[in-house]
């Protein structure tokens, strides 16, 4: 069976990218404790020599669009071009082509299917900054196969946050049971409080640090029962209007389980909380030696 | 019921260079040549597959034809589209970092929640 070796959930913020290639003189206060933060986060991903990533994310309006829009939909391609013209824009990112791992994205979704998930698939996904960011920051070499997993966080009617918990569990149930020697690492974007396109954006920290502040505990301690208590798909609003990212989060809980995190970092900029976290549910198979036989 | 359509133009108008240049320049000819040309074709379907049936309220076609993303925001339309629409065209306009983007929330900081609903 297949070692799942790390689990992270990070936020995914677009500008990361462009601050961390400017020239100390033009970098913002803030760009080097953000450099830092992100390489020691990286090393946590390293550490665990992953042959294959699944990775879960939103579209932002990039591909999925209101005339068909999934809940959940597994990639299910050889490769994937990845960033879109107006991300490149807005965000300076560059574009990328990220190899698939075919055989992971079948057995994901014939089990998913039969886990009592319908999943949706396609064959032709162009994959966006909510995968590409944290490939740019913990695997910026791109040289890992990937399954992309897309959530809608975006386009009401949304799942209920308990469903995406559910979920994270499944994915964690299929990883576990695939017949396969290599290692995989499963890492998950989404946000904190956020608003975009609305009164309260762009503050001067997220639109509610104090949700923050109880996210990253939430997380943090793999408190999966306290996230559910607290956290319903109408109190998201409060936050700020595009605080259902949080979502993706609580999905990563599912995979994680009720285990306190390995590493947990947090970073207030100006208008929302970087958040970065890893879980090694295999602590043994952490700088053990190498698989044999692994792709990476 | 025609949420759907304002953010398939914002979709639309977002994703292509050339349309967001040329609603920014002409608004109301954009929205005009939008609505009659584009507006019935089925993302992914062959031209001759165009839908017949959607049209912009007064108040959305207004509120596109001016670029006005208060109204939008007060009607529903998904705040996301209409945000990086505006950064598209806008953001060029304003020296300081962030100013446009901070110009916008302050034009909406009447609005209280609940917001409107973004539900198509």
């Amino acid at each position: 069976m297949a070692d799942l070796v790390a689990v992270l959930a990070t936020t995914h913020h677009p500008f990361y990218y462009r601050t961390s290639q400017l020239p100390p003189d033009q970098a913002p206060p803030f760009a080097a404790e953000w450099i830092s933060k992100i390489a020691t986060y990286r090393e946590t991903l390293t550490r665990a020599r992953p042959d294959v990533l699944v990775m879960v994310g939103s579209d932002h309006f990039h591909q999925l669009w209101l005339d068909n829009m999934p809940q959940f939909l597994v990639g299910k391609a050889p490769m994937y071009d990845a960033n879109w013209e107006n991300e490149i824009r807005e965000f300076g990112m560059p574009k990328l082509l990220l190899r698939g791992d075919e055989e992971l994205s079948a057995y994901m979704l014939r089990e998913g299917l039969d886990k009592g998930f319908d999943l949706a698939f396609s064959n032709e996904l162009r994959i966006d900054h909510s995968i590409t960011c944290p490939i740019l920051t913990v695997r910026p070499d791109a040289d890992l196969p990937i399954v992309p997993i897309y959530t809608n966080i975006f386009a009401p009617p949304l799942p209920r946050p308990e469903r995406f918990v559910q979920l994270g569990r499944t994915i964690r149930e299929i990883i576990e049971s695939w017949p396969s020697h290599l290692r995989v690492a499963v890492i998950g974007s989404g946000h904190l409080s956020l608003e975009l396109g609305g009164p309260r954006q762009f503050g001067p920290t997220g639109p509610d640090p104090e949700f923050d502040a109880r996210a990253v505990e939430w997380i943090s301690n793999g408190d999966i029962d306290g996230v559910l208590e607290h956290v319903t798909l109408d109190s998201l609003h409060g936050p700020g209007n595009a605080t259902h990212g949080f979502m993706d989060f609580m999905l990563m809980m599912g995979v994680a389980g009720y285990q306190k995190a390995d590493h947990a970092d947090s970073l207030s900029l100006f208008h929302t909380m970087e958040a970065y976290f890893t879980w090694y549910p295999n602590p043994h198979l952490i700088d053990a030696p190498s698989t044999p036989g692994g792709r990476a | 019921m025609s949420k759907y359509l304002v953010n398939k133009f914002l979709y639309t108008v977002d994703r292509d260079h050339e349309l967001t240049e040329r609603y920014r320049e002409d608004p109301a000819g954009t929205v005009a040549w939008w609505e009659e040309e584009m507006a019935g074709r089925i993302l992914n379907c062959i031209a001759s597959e165009t839908t017949t049936w959607l049209s912009f309220t007064d108040a959305e076609r207004t509120a596109l034809a001016t670029h006005d993303h208060v109204a939008l925001f007060e009607l529903g339309a998904h705040p996301f589209l209409t945000l990086t629409l505006w950064i598209a065209m806008f953001e060029r306009d304003f020296t300081e970092p962030l100013g446009m983007q901070l110009d916008y929330a302050e034009k909406l900081a009447h609005v209280r929640m609940p917001y409107p609903d973004i539900t198509t």
